[in-house]
């Protein structure tokens, strides 16, 4: 009636979550963990200021193995490279989101070739 | 001549020399197959034109002489010039000898093997200047060889820090090409000294050695040695780094032709890796490895990947592209274009980009500050003060934020998005009805100028400032202060920008020399070209150009890339301005 509801109850069972995106990601771009989440990236960032796109908590939700908004939200990013120079702790955002896109594509081969093999 | 002349021995060299032939004629017919119809068609016009003239003359330069390799080291260029166009006049003279002898017809192997066929002083036109002349070029030749052998040991004899690691198959038939010409001078000297022939060095060499040694044993042995390595170079050839030999020529035809790097043409591509000769002048100049010791993504190292197959992924990603190895290499390969060809495209086509530029205005002058001119708000303060003192008509398009004008997603492999965001802002700016576009970055520069086909007039500011400044509609004053100029790697080797920001900056301030200027000049290390390289190591790039720069202790750094200023000015003391910065300070102390 005035715009607000609910929030749904959400828990995240680590263990059950896929973390397959973003351990590709750790392992290609170790510089990720020591990101402190301050949000330099997303508040200098060119497409954020365009459009929905909020690498810091894209972030999060990659950690998180939620990778619906993230497959949604990641081809947004122009790659213009400033979140990648203005972070204090020198993270190559830049090449996080390059890499999460490598492997969103990779995933989605193999799951295409699991069906195929189904 | 009243017999072929014929001996066994010459069979290992003709059968090489044939089917390195036949490989090359199909390799070739196969290349101008596969090219794209309005290349053919290229060709075609270009065949009996000027053009080809033009190619043949820059073989002989390049080619023969090493004109570029001279000018990068002395020593270096004759070495390669000794080897290449020593070896052209022993072919050519030779030829010319034989033919004389035998009266125009004599099979193809004859003028090789001359001195074995006709071992005493034949007595024919000019045949004794022959005889000197073909010493004089094995000699040159000769030379040739001890320095490269002497380069394998001290690479700094001829002026290089770092030469190629070679691979095994390289180095085979490296070797058989530098026993081609020794076995060339024993042969022919056993065979003078038995005959008593022979010029200065062969005549000679033969005499010295007939008294030591029991020559009549030695010739027959020495001719099919010389035979079987110059066999074992040629059928060694195709498959290693002296595929560049024949390769170059062909390449300097495409070019002088109009044949150029596209997306959909593969083919020029494969010409220029193998026309890769592996000099590894390339690995001097790269800062990955003078500066932090990475010794495998040089562009030779990169190319030899792709030749053989072996996975480059790593080595595509990890580049500047600053263009320094590009701009001395010898062969001209356009290394960062293929560097940048083999960067993958992890965005699928059917992605749509969901923003636009925000606003759209009418204007003469269209400003583009573009995404690292927002990161130095020094920057694009200056250039709008520079702007509104000009008193032209213009417009901050993204002065409150836009689209990025495209190429930090095309230098990152993702083509297809790239393209949107250019169609973007082409759409913008020609809307605005503008005459004239400028911006402060050169990376945007250098986009604008190259894919968006605009066909208005494109400014770095620095241009732009320099013709204000020369039409007297921007009044300056000299600062009393000594500034060192930065050549962007974008700006300078990558647009050819190289005086404009010169003539601007000594309006404002003393212009002073550094080490490493225009072509040389030192890339900052903050190159968004770079995909993987850790900020630690960027950050230690930074400071070892800001060393170099501030050498003469500079009061001022002056730049013309907001993200070189940005990079600088975090690894020194000295004061780090964009040339903008320093005009609008110029124009205050009126």
């Amino acid at each position: 009636m005035w715009g607000y509801s609910i929030a749904k109850s959400q828990s995240i069972v680590y263990d059950q979550n896929d973390r397959t995106i973003i351990n590709y990601v750790l392992e290609q771009e170790p510089s990720l963990r020591t990101c402190m989440a301050c949000g330099g990236c997303t508040s200098t960032c060119s497409a954020g200021n365009l459009v929905p796109f909020n690498i810091r908590r894209l972030n999060t939700l990659l950690q998180r193995g939620e990778y619906s908004q993230v497959k949604k939200e990641i081809y947004n990013c122009m790659l213009c490279g400033k979140c990648t120079i203005v972070c204090p702790r020198g993270v190559n955002i830049r090449n996080v989101v390059l890499k999460t896109r490598e492997a969103i594509m990779n995933s989605e081969k193999s799951d295409a070739n699991d069906t195929n093999a189904i | 001549m009243t017999q072929m002349p014929f001996d066994i021995f010459v069979l290992p060299f003709t059968l090489g020399m044939s089917l390195l032939f036949a490989y090359l004629l199909l390799k070739y017919a196969h290349w101008i197959w596969l090219l794209p119809t309005d290349d053919k068609l290229r060709i075609l016009k270009g065949f009996f034109s000027q053009k080809s003239l033009r190619a043949c003359g820059e073989i002989f330069m390049e080619s023969l002489l090493h004109r570029k390799i001279f000018r990068v080291d002395k020593r270096l260029g004759f070495m390669h010039m000794s080897l290449a166009f020593g070896w052209f006049l022993l072919i050519v003279i030779g030829a010319i000898e034989a033919h004389t002898y035998a009266g125009g017809s004599a099979p193809f192997y004859f003028p090789i093997f001359f001195r074995f066929f006709v071992p005493y002083e034949a007595d024919f036109f000019l045949s004794s200047v022959y005889v000197q002349l073909m010493d004089a070029a094995l000699l040159l030749v000769l030379t040739g060889v001890g320095m490269a052998f002497a380069k394998r040991f001290k690479s700094n004899i001829v002026g290089m820090k770092k030469t190629t690691k070679l691979r095994r198959r390289d180095k085979a038939v490296l070797y058989s090409l530098w026993l081609i010409f020794p076995m060339r001078l024993l042969a022919e000297s056993t065979t003078s000294g038995l005959h008593n022939s022979g010029g200065f060095l062969t005549g000679t060499l033969g005499t010295i050695m007939s008294y030591i040694l029991p020559l009549q044993y030695m010739e027959y042995p020495l001719w099919w040695g010389y035979s079987i390595v110059l066999c074992i170079f040629f059928l060694g050839l195709p498959t290693s780094r002296y595929m560049h030999i024949p390769t170059e020529m062909v390449l300097i035809f495409f070019r002088n032709w109009g044949i150029k790097l596209r997306p959909d043409n593969p083919i020029l591509e494969e010409v220029m890796i193998l026309s890769c000769p592996r000099c590894g002048i390339c690995i001097d100049r790269c800062q990955l490895n003078t500066n932090l010791n990475i010794n495998d993504t040089q562009a030779v190292y990169f190319l030899q990947r792709i030749r053989r197959n072996e996975d480059y992924t790593a080595q595509a990603n990890n580049c500047l592209m600053c263009g320094r190895c590009a701009s001395v290499c010898p062969v001209g390969i356009d290394l960062n274009a293929i560097r940048n060809r083999r960067r993958l495209n992890f965005t699928p086509k059917e992605v749509v980009l969901p923003y636009d530029n925000k606003q759209q205005r009418q204007a003469k002058v269209v400003y583009f500050a573009g995404c690292m001119g927002h990161l130095t708000p020094h920057i694009k303060n200056a250039m709008v003060k520079i702007l509104q003192a000009s008193g032209d008509d213009f417009w901050f398009m993204d002065e409150e934020g836009g689209v990025c004008c495209g190429r930090p997603m095309k230098l990152a492999g993702q083509v297809d998005a790239a393209r949107q965001l250019m169609d973007k802002n082409r759409a913008t700016i020609l809307q605005s009805g503008a005459t004239v576009l400028v911006t402060s970055c050169p990376i945007c520069y250098k986009v604008f100028k190259e894919e968006y086909n605009l066909n208005i007039s494109i400014l770095h500011h620095t241009e732009y400032i320099e013709q204000l400044l020369k039409s007297g509609k921007l009044k300056v004053t000299r600062q009393d202060m000594m500034a060192v100029y930065h050549d962007p790697c974008e700006l300078g080797r990558g647009s050819g920008i190289y005086e404009q920001p010169r003539n601007v900056l000594s309006a404002v301030a003393n212009l002073t020399e550094s080490s490493n200027e225009r072509r040389d000049s030192l890339c900052c290390g903050g190159s968004l070209a770079n995909l993987t390289l850790p900020s630690a190591k960027k950050h230690e790039l930074a400071k070892q150009t800001m060393q170099v720069l501030t050498a003469n202790n500079p009061d001022l750094v002056a730049t013309a890339c907001p993200l070189c200023k940005r990079t600088l000015q975090r690894a020194g003391d000295t004061l780090v301005m964009d040339i903008a910065e320093v005009v609008a300070k110029a124009m205050e102390c009126k």
